[in-house]
């Protein structure tokens, strides 16, 4: 049960987070301008790193705010989180 | 024998407490303060059970969590299964009985209650031995919010079963003035008769307690987050292996001394004691002092320590040093040792030996640092030669071990261990503090153990009876079988030879069975390691696991307001989500069947009524509403008039149908969304995560309001009649009230909102009110209906009208590859839009294919029949051989009382092209024709939605 750091609610168990993947995968700011490659790479292909990775978490069961964080897959150590204001992209 | 082998006035037993037992249906006596392991001893009861492969006899070998053997069986207070005699607390009329490996569940519910606790502090002390006790006093003493945690049933470890002496006095009087001092301090929460079983991440750690019978819970799971932790877990000793190392009367020497100490008991009349190390020869003297004889000590080391060599001289206790015990004998208990040279440089014992008779042998082949919650903390361990055992390494991030789990060998040693660690323990909490002072202990040298992990023997050179895992008759044959099967890894031969997966997980054989493979291998131990330690370190019940969380309580229920109504009328429910929804209304001797087709006529011939309550409802407020709104469902939302409804499509990124529902809007700035029963929370999570994360500029808020208004179906021809008894104020007619128009009123007294939607395909309204009046105008409505023969109807119903009009249920006839194109909703995706979720995807290549699984509908040939869902759908009436193609399958079946036949709805390769097709599903083993149709069944023009 990882303790997580919610930027609103301070560090909550992980109980009452839901997982949201890789951060940072913007949607594609016109995407009819994408080959289908680019597309499908958009929709199905994500990092799954051993160490560091940055990741979108959601306070399901508090705030229900979205934010990210970067976390150690080997570990599950907390490295940072990111600014609440920039979550998700 | 009753307490034959109890001693008068030894042990911290209360003999003013007599407790009856009775264990394999016979009648003994114990004490408060006894386990069942030593009130058996007490009786000279060795042997427990029988073991689990072999049906050999097993006894008690060790007096804690690490007993591979003797396993028994609670009948009573209450039936539990696969508990070991020597952690069993004796109470009075405990019944139970010896277990071959394998217990039984109690065939009853059980009466106990169990509960959770949750708890947080600085430092966290796993074990309240001499180094637990220390760390805990000097983490205390600095302020620190200090939580200790011990197994046993007291304080103190091993200062209670040792009878050594501190500052001159019995350790256990030391124990107890460190008790009273942290009893001092209000930040300290003293947990007994309570095992730390798991360590996971950001120290998170889960313990269960055990209360006993007469407390108010059985047992309590305690979960704890601390910022700091101590494992004072102590150590395991080491059993010996040799050819019939697992008779009764075989005990490990530690386990010995602890009975005599702990509970005043010795285990026989007549000892050898075969130890590897010095720790053994405490029990030789301590026994022998108590009235044991000691037939010999036998050492496989080539000289004895000077110390224990004076001490065992004046007791006349004989010594025999560089020499093994090679076997045992005895018709079950051990009654006979043999005894043969080997020196350490030799490679197996010499052929000759020396019987000696005894009816107890006292091993101790070293001992293994308890590293499990270490281990499970992602600590490293490294290999000790010294110590032959595995000791913590590297210390994980806030995790400190000490005292014997971590390697030390004496009491003082683990006092100032155990101190050091709480002091800074609690230094890393910013508390500071000095070392707590400590008491002295008789410190004698320790000289290095020989680590022996298998006394070679001369008779049985396969090793059939060199048991290395007990619990799961393991032997050192069965490691030689792995390894001759080519396996080199501890973690595949664990997994070949069942090796410390028994109910101790391996306490006393895991580091054994890596001992003895690297022998075999003629590799280093360091080098093969051990398995990976999990959770839990002992077993736990699963009714403590759960809690509270059973029963009625296992899963929040949510009903409607107008719940109760439908529990008089005697329906049955069906859980949707979490939700509790009438699944139909049975008349009389009714089965589903008859009163679906009854409910079914009613709404096409007449008037029902359905509690929708549940549907989930989302209140989507803010100036960038229809904004929003164009982004997430397929169709235009933004051009909906205010007073009209719309149906609306959501999809995946991928173009996948999400949920579908109805889009209400309410103002300007202002929309009702309405989504499935069970994917409310689902939609609303996915709308929050777009709005906060993409399009965070857009200015819109979004509110469930799901068990805000409680939402009435009323359906049918005679539907507007009803309605218009109880809302006389409202224009019903159509051109003042249309289809997919919603309109405010007063409905039986209440304001209301009513939509005009149908899910049925017959004239229909869903009436919201506030919550609270949800089943005052469901009984208004039922009343004003009486005359009309209004029918309350429940999802069954509900599922086959909508399949009768081709209408899909998102869950049900989709699965999260299907398109809206896919369901024939090509209608519902707008061409305009620039751009929505799932768009882009609707021209990959896969998605814009013309042979995809689409939607139809699909007649069985025999009207009778109602077709399996699920059922897969192939070409030929008869089957090939394989690989035979599925066309597809059945998503949705049932009996039509309007079509007067079963039918059925189904997702075809490129069905839409094969509508007239026979095609066969499978049924109950054979196969049935069904003709491919179209997938709306039912008054394809629409014609009756205006009533």
């Amino acid at each position: 049960m990882m303790s997580i750091p919610c930027p609103w609610c301070g560090p909550r168990d992980e109980i009452e987070f839901h997982y949201g993947g890789q951060a940072g995968v913007a949607y594609p700011q016109d995407p009819h301008t994408l080959t289908d490659e680019d597309w499908a790479q958009f929709l199905f292909f994500r990092d799954n790193p051993r160490g560091a990775f940055g990741e979108r978490w959601l306070h399901a069961a508090g705030c229900r705010r979205w934010f990210s964080l970067r976390r150690d897959t080997v570990t599950n150590r907390i490295l940072d989180r990111h600014d609440t204001r920039t979550v998700g992209q | 024998m009753n307490n034959g082998y109890r001693l008068r006035a030894r042990g911290r037993i209360d003999r003013d407490r007599p407790l009856h037992f009775t264990f394999d249906g016979r009648e003994y006596q114990g004490y408060e303060g006894d386990t069942l392991a030593s009130a058996l001893l007490a009786n000279g009861v060795h042997q427990v059970a029988t073991s689990i492969k072999h049906g050999r006899p097993r006894g008690i070998m060790a007096a804690g969590a690490e007993e591979p053997n003797a396993l028994v069986q609670i009948d009573e207070p209450f039936p539990e299964p696969m508990q070991t005699a020597t952690t069993v607390r004796l109470t009075d009329r405990l019944a139970a009985s010896g277990l071959p490996g394998r217990g039984r569940l109690a065939a009853e519910k059980d009466p106990a209650r169990y509960d959770t606790m949750h708890a947080h502090c600085d430092v966290l002390v796993v074990g309240a031995g001499p180094a637990g006790l220390a760390a805990a006093l000097t983490a205390a003493r600095s302020g620190a919010r200090v939580i200790v945690a011990e197994t046993d049933t007291e304080f103190g470890g091993a200062l209670l079963g040792t009878g050594e002496q501190l500052d001159g006095a019995p350790a256990h009087a030391w124990a107890r003035q460190a008790v009273a001092e942290l009893d001092e301090h209000p930040e300290v929460r003293k947990l007994t008769g309570t095992t730390v079983f798991g360590h996971y991440e950001d120290n998170y750690l889960v313990a269960v307690e055990h209360r006993g019978e007469d407390a108010f819970t059985r047992q309590r799971v305690w979960r704890i987050r601390a910022r700091e932790v101590v494992h004072a877990t102590g150590a395991h000793e080491r059993p010996l292996i040799f050819a019939g190392n697992d008779r009764p009367g075989i005990l490990l020497a530690g386990a010995a001394r602890t009975y005599l100490h702990r509970y005043g008991v010795v285990p026989g009349e007549r000892a050898v004691v075969f130890t590897t190390n010095d720790s053994a020869y405490a029990a030789a003297v301590d026994l022998h002092d108590a009235g044991v004889e000691i037939a010999t000590v036998v050492d496989a080391r080539g000289s004895v320590p000077p110390h224990w060599e004076s001490l065992c001289a004046e007791r006349g206790i004989t010594l025999m040093p560089g020499t093994a015990v090679v076997t045992s004998s005895g018709p079950g208990r051990v009654s006979q040792v043999r005894v043969a040279q080997w020196w350490q440089e030799e490679e197996r014992p010499g052929a000759e030996h020396t019987r000696i008779d005894c009816d107890t042998l006292l091993v101790s082949g070293g001992w293994n640092p308890a590293v499990h919650l270490h281990s499970q903390a992602r600590g490293a361990l490294r290999f000790s030669e010294d110590l032959g055992a595995f000791v913590p390494d590297q210390n994980p991030r806030s995790v400190r071990s000490a005292g014997a789990a971590a390697g030390v060998l004496t009491t003082s040693a683990c006092l100032s261990s155990g101190s050091e660690a709480g002091r800074k323990a609690a230094r890393a909490c910013g508390l500071e503090t000095e070392t707590a002072e400590l008491p002295r202990a008789a410190s004698p040298p320790v000289r290095p153990g020989r680590t022996v992990w298998l006394v070679p023997s001369p008779t049985d050179s396969t090793g059939d009876t060199q048991y290395v895992d007990l619990a799961r008759d393991a032997t050192v044959a069965d490691i030689r079988r792995a390894l001759g099967a080519g396996m080199e890894s501890v973690e595949h031969i664990k997994r070949y030879t069942t090796l410390g997966t028994a109910h101790d997980q391996g306490k006393t054989s895991g580091t054994l069975a890596s001992g003895v493979i690297t022998e075999l291998l003629g590799r280093s131990t360091g080098e093969i390691g051990t398995t990976t330690f999990r959770a839990p370190y002992t077993p736990v019940a699963f009714a403590a696991l759960a809690g509270r969380e059973r029963g009625d309580l296992y899963d929040p229920v949510r009903v409607t307001s107008v719940h109760d109504w439908h529990v008089d009328q005697g329906a049955p429910f069906e859980n949707v989500g979490q939700w509790k929804r009438p699944w139909y209304y049975p008349h009389g001797g009714e089965d589903m069947e008859a009163a679906v087709l009854r409910e079914c006529r009613a709404v096409r011939e007449g008037v029902g009524l359905q509690d929708v309550s549940t549907l989930g409802k989302i209140d989507v407020q803010g100036p960038d509403a229809a904004e929003f709104l164009d982004l997430v469902y397929t169709n235009k939302m933004s051009t909906l008039k205010v007073g009209r409804i719309r149906y609306g499509l959501m999809c995946t990124a991928d173009g996948m149908v999400f949920d579908d529902g109805t889009v209400a809007r309410t103002g300007e700035h202002r929309y009702l969304v309405t989504t499935t029963s069970g994917g409310a929370a689902g939609v609303l999570q996915w709308l929050e995560d777009w709005l906060q994360t993409e399009w965070s500029h857009l200015r819109v808020h979004l509110t469930s309001v799901t068990d805000h208004w409680a939402t009435i179906a009323l359906a049918g021809p005679r539907s507007r009649e009803v309605l218009s008894r109880v809302a006389p104020d409202m224009e019903l007619e159509q051109e003042d009230f249309p289809f997919m128009a919603w309109r405010d009123g007063t409905v039986a007294g209440h304001g209301a909102r009513v939509f005009r939607i149908s899910f049925s395909g017959e004239l229909a309204y869903e009436i919201s009110v506030p919550w609270w009046y949800g089943r005052e105008v469901w009984e208004a409505l039922v009343a004003a209906g009486a005359p009309l023969g209004i029918t309350p109807y429940g999802t069954e119903t509900m599922h086959v009208l909508r399949a009768e009009k081709g209408l899909p249920i998102v869950g049900q006839d989709t699965d999260g590859t299907v398109t809206p194109y896919d369901l024939g909703m090509g209608w519902a995706v707008s061409k305009k839009k620039e751009d929505f979720l799932g768009k882009r995807s609707f021209s990959r290549a896969d998605t814009a294919r013309t042979d995809r699984k689409q939607l139809v509908g699909l007649l069985p040939a025999d009207p009778d029949l109602v077709l399996a869902e699920g059922a897969q759908l192939v070409e030929e009436a008869e089957l090939p051989e394989p690989p035979v193609p599925m066309l597809g399958h059945v998503t949705s079946s049932y009996r039509s009382a309007v079509l007067e036949r079963g039918f059925a709805l189904a997702m075809v390769d490129a069905g839409r092209d094969r509508i007239g097709d026979t095609v066969h599903a499978t049924y109950g083993g054979r196969l049935v024709a069904a003709t491919i149709t179209d997938h709306v069944f039912y008054d394809k023009e629409g014609a009756r939605r205006d009533g």
